[in-house]
């Protein structure tokens, strides 16, 4: 940078904090609380520095420290049998975890919230949400392979709603689209409790050779420390007008957004660039630049390597010439990576840049100091102890209680409640009823978001939207792929969130089944209020504890993810959300099971039993009812329905199978006719008998552990036997039925297909054009 | 020291030894998404795909080029407007005008970028919804006489994938009356119109057939179980993009299809 530029800044250095500790410093306004300052003031005997103190508030933030969910987070480390880590290449608390493909294939996944950005600036929040994480995984030495976004939004006729939404869905769309990833599935809820504060949270799922697994760390002195990709810049720092003190002049631009701006062109080429240097095995060690910049990427990497690094914050490459060093090394710019280079490899780095016409700037190296030293031309503003900035930041043991409502809340049975009045019975009214479920906003076609979304490049997806799991194929030759899943349920995890985190598990687990893969691996993205709200904090911590606890028993392990919180409008926090993804292995994705039937005559089976389950439900929260308890959870059963699932799909026993989840039966059976436009004609009476209910709970009731598959007529011998075998519960329903283009359930007016189509299909244009 | 395969990246069969000696160049410019697709669907149908690198100054010895769609240098100013002027292009725009006609497809972007490139007349500008449209679509092949739509019959549907923002074909009507006149325009979208193109063009081809564009993706079409389905859902329909390539190879090697 040219003198001009840094004449214009009071260099805060180290020497000059220790010969005046008496300045006043705003670390209230960067967030940080007085003990946090106090501690910070204990690590380095001194008062920080201007650009210390942006290093810490950043990266002692909650984002960035999981401070409040640390403690409670552990578990996931804990909980966990030596058979589950048996596939973990690479666990928590590298950029993403890696599992075990075999045949040396490994895949890395993971979610993240990009959830305040997108409610502040929709389209960039949801963008950059997409590019960071595709940064994870780039990260992890991984080829980003796919996409999926899990999103929350205010009430669909909320006017608010349709900006968020446009802006998330175009953001997404515009940025993965641009980067040649297939968007493979996800999930859309409207509720109320989303309004002031939606959530847009983003997963990526690469594939690399078992040899190509990179860790973000700083090794060997003398190795030089690199930036590269886009220039810093101004967007994307918090509370950094606090810092304005560093500036002597008014020349620079007055505001600055909050929100940082991507450019997924930047991204692609970044993409293949790093690829290339992964193959020339040309980097050392690589982090990606996400919250907190280069505050975060130099700290991990020189606390994770060799302990040392020294650089000279003059050199990084500026898109704004004002930055002073406090905004540099908290800027949030997309699209850069830091890297760790060998002297050799240098001339063979630049080449490739070069080649991708990618702008980089050699910042340092790695020491053995023990120390991260910035200088400012060469005068030291930093000197620290990476660890205690990357690793030791505070960790808090929020207090926690049961909510005193939560009883009253449980207690609220919506069977006999006032919104329960005029239960539909005759057969018109069912038929209204199941037409009113497939258009209602949470359960309607997703076909207007996922049609803005490309889930055809790459020529590897087997499988999207609207099956039930995400299938992309990761050997041309061998058909060797993955299926990734998403879900939550708010109101469940509301009603009761030691369960409802389970359940949200349970049906992600039991998507990925369905589509004939065998779960391996957990993300999670955990969406909750303020931690400083004890029953929030509960609900955070019960939800930790059942998602921990469902793993062992599922027996697959939590490789990584995500904390969101503060997610709240005034006081009042959203549902707490836990989204959780599995991540499963398909040896041949040829053999993959769509969610719809197809041919004329198949037998159509219902596995597991129905009890009266409809608190949290659809269909009550449809009729404004949101009380008692979620249904209920038995993770032995899930993983009995799991294996008939995977085994029929490798044996070809099944051609169809959906799993019942939100919606029950009556929404499986919609969308299992609606997938290719084949009708079936369905009779419940066995089941109803068998479980003792009647048709409506038959249709409606959310009752955990079932899914509908479509049998051949030569398989359903051994089908029935298998699961007899098995002690599972089955029950024949009906056939599909090719030519008649309706729906019909015994009991219920028959369903045209076609109007069935219009309603289900409708209701997203109706609101958002 | 054996090199893994990349994803996606094309392990050479040749499915029809005849074919195998055709090679079709797949140019990838900063911002391409679809190369990796367009050398499968070349090395599905039985031809060698050979990468080919915007800036390179040499066309090497290829049969025929793919420009394979993507938001090359990001769409920035507009689709394809930077792209026209790699080194690359201008090699391309010399060949195909040459009396050899080498045969040129541009999908997508690379519609765009021919366009761009006065090879191919009109352009593109954003879909009339004004959204980004992803859905499998029905296209009638009109013309089946150039180099990449000789394995068709005129008038036969197709379904292929489609998938982009700024899709709309647009011309003046004096370009348009000759395109049809002259039994240019290749592809009309059936059923439906995505974007709102005028005369439901989705793809035309220069006066001399050797140069063709169109939005939809056939590349994302040419292998059974990664392709669009059919609208009646029963199948079938995932490879009706392959007779692009086939056709192409066929033309390269001549003799009987």
């Amino acid at each position: 940078m040219s003198t001009e530029t840094t004449k214009k800044f009071n260099i805060d250095t180290v020497a000059n904090a220790e010969k005046t500790p008496d300045t006043e410093l705003p670390w209230a306004g960067l967030g940080l609380k007085q003990n946090e300052f106090d501690d910070i003031l204990k690590v380095l005997g001194r008062r920080p520095t201007g650009a210390e103190l942006a290093m810490y508030s950043v990266m002692w933030s909650e984002h960035c420290s999981y401070k409040s969910s640390k403690n409670h987070l552990r578990q996931f480390g804990e909980k966990v049998t030596p058979e589950m880590k048996k596939d973990m290449l690479v666990g928590i608390g590298e950029n993403a975890g890696v599992t075990n493909l075999g045949d040396g294939w490994a895949v890395t996944f993971k979610i993240e919230s990009h959830n305040s950005p997108s409610f502040v600036e929709p389209y960039q929040g949801a963008a950059t949400g997409i590019g960071g994480i595709v940064r994870d995984i780039i990260s992890m030495g991984a080829r980003p392979v796919a996409v999926m976004d899990p999103l929350r939004f205010g009430a669909i006729d909320h006017p608010d709603t349709a900006r968020v939404m446009h802006g998330a869905v175009a953001g997404i769309g515009g940025y993965g689209n641009s980067l040649g990833l297939p968007n493979i599935g996800g999930e859309m809820v409207f509720d109320a409790v989303y309004q002031g504060n939606p959530l847009v949270n983003a997963l990526a799922v690469g594939v690399m050779r078992h040899e190509d697994i990179r860790l973000a760390n700083a090794s060997g002195k003398g190795n030089k420390v690199v930036l590269f990709g886009a220039r810093t810049g101004g967007d994307g720092i918090g509370g950094a007008s606090v810092l304005a003190s560093e500036s002597f002049d008014d020349t620079k631009p007055s505001k600055r957004p909050a929100v940082q701006v991507g450019d997924p062109f930047a991204e692609k080429v970044l993409i293949e660039c790093c690829l290339e240097l992964f193959k020339g095995s040309l980097v050392e060690g690589i982090q990606d630049l996400g919250a907190a910049g280069i505050s975060c990427a130099t700290s991990e990497l020189a606390s994770n390597g060799d302990g040392g690094m020294a650089v000279e914050l003059t050199s990084v490459l500026l898109r704004d010439p004002t930055l002073t060093p406090g905004e540099i090394l908290m800027s949030e710019s997309q699209e850069r990576m830091m890297a760790v280079v060998t002297p050799e490899n240098v001339a063979a780095f630049e080449a490739v840049m070069d080649k991708w016409a990618v702008e980089y700037a050699w910042l340092g190296e790695v020491t053995d100091s023990g120390r991260l030293i910035i200088t400012w031309e060469g005068e030291v503003i930093v000197d620290v102890d990476p660890r205690t900035v990357a690793h030791d930041g505070p960790v808090y043991d929020r207090p926690f209680a049961r909510p005193d409502w939560q009883d009253a809340v449980q207690a609220d049975l919506f069977t006999g409640s006032v919104q329960d009045a005029g239960r539909p019975a005759a057969p018109a009214q069912l038929a209204a009823a199941v037409t009113e479920l497939v258009a209602s906003p949470n359960m309607c076609s997703k076909a207007w978001i996922t049609n803005q979304y490309d889930r055809y490049v790459g020529g590897n997806t087997a499988m999207a939207f609207p099956d039930d799991a995400g299938v992309v194929r990761v050997d041309e030759e061998s058909g060797l792929g993955v299926a990734l899943a998403t879900d939550a349920n708010g109101r469940y995890t509301y009603l009761d969130p030691y369960h409802g985190a389970q359940l949200a598990l349970a049906e992600a687990y039991r998507n990925v089944a369905t589509s004939g893969a065998v779960p391996m691996a957990v993300s999670d993205c955990l969406n909750f209020g303020s931690p400083e709200d004890p029953d929030v904090m509960w609900q955070l911590a019960e939800a930790i504890r059942g998602l921990s606890d469902a793993c062992m028993v599922l027996g697959i392990p939590v490789t990584g993810g995500n904390v969101s919180l503060y997610n709240q409008t005034g006081t009042t926090p959203i549902h707490p959300s836990p989204v959780v993804a599995v991540l499963g292995k398909l040896d041949d994705v040829a053999r993959r099971t769509p969610s719809g039937w197809r041919e004329d005559g198949q037998a159509i089976y219902l596995l597991g039993t129905t009890a009266v389950e409809l608190d949290g439900s659809e269909w009550a929260n449809m009729r404004g009812h949101l009380g008692g308890l979620p249904p209920k959870v038995d993770l032995d059963a899930e993983r009995a329905l799991g294996e008939i699932l995977i085994n029929a799909s490798r044996d070809g026993m099944v051609d169809s199978a959906h799993d019942l989840s939100e919606g029950g039966l009556a929404a499986a059976l919609v969308e299992s006719s609606l997938r290719y436009g084949v009708g079936a004609r369905i009779a419940l009476q066995d089941v109803m008998d068998r479980d003792g209910v009647d048709l409506f709970t038959a249709l409606f009731s959310e009752t955990q552990g079932r899914a509908v598959v479509g049998v051949p007529r030569s398989e359903e011998v051994r089908f029935t036997d298998m699961c007899t075998a098995r002690g599972f519960a089955h029950t024949r329903i009906g056939v599909v039925d090719a030519d008649s283009g309706t729906l019909a359930i015994n009991g219920v007016d028959e369903l045209a297909l076609d109007a069935l189509r219009e309603a289900h299909e409708g209701t997203l244009p109706k609101y958002f054009g | 020291m054996t090199e893994l395969p990349l994803i996606g990246e094309a392990v050479a069969v040749a499915a029809v030894p005849r074919l195998a000696g055709a090679r079709i160049g797949v140019v990838t410019f900063p911002g391409t998404l679809d190369d990796r697709d367009a050398a499968r669907a070349v090395r599905l149908a039985g031809g060698t795909a050979v990468p080919l690198w915007h800036a390179d100054t040499a066309l090497g010895d290829v049969d025929a080029v793919v420009i394979p769609g993507g938001f090359s240098y990001g769409d920035y100013l507009r689709a394809g407007a930077i792209a026209r002027f790699a080194p690359l292009m201008s090699k391309i725009i010399d060949a195909a005008n040459s009396d050899a006609k080498l045969p040129v497809l541009g999908i997508c972007n690379g519609f765009q970028i021919l366009t761009e490139s006065h090879l191919l007349p009109g352009s593109m500008i954003k879909n009339d919804h004004l959204k980004f449209l992803c859905r499998d679509q029905v296209l009638r092949v009109e013309n089946s006489n150039t180099a990449w739509t000789l394995d068709y019959q005129a008038g036969q549907e197709i379904t292929v994938p489609l998938k982009n923002q700024d899709g709309q074909y647009l011309a003046d009507e004096k370009t348009l009356d000759a395109l049809e006149a002259e039994n240019r325009v290749v592809f009309r979208y059936v059923g439906f119109n995505p974007n709102g193109s005028r005369r439901d063009i989705a793809g035309i081809s220069n006066a001399a057939g050797n140069v063709v564009g169109l939005m939809p993706h056939p590349e994302h079409a040419v292998e059974t179980g990664f392709g669009p389905e059919s609208l009646d859902g029963i199948g079938g329909a995932d490879t009706d993009g392959l007779g692009f390539f086939t056709s192409v190879l066929t033309k390269i090697v001549g003799g009987d299809k």
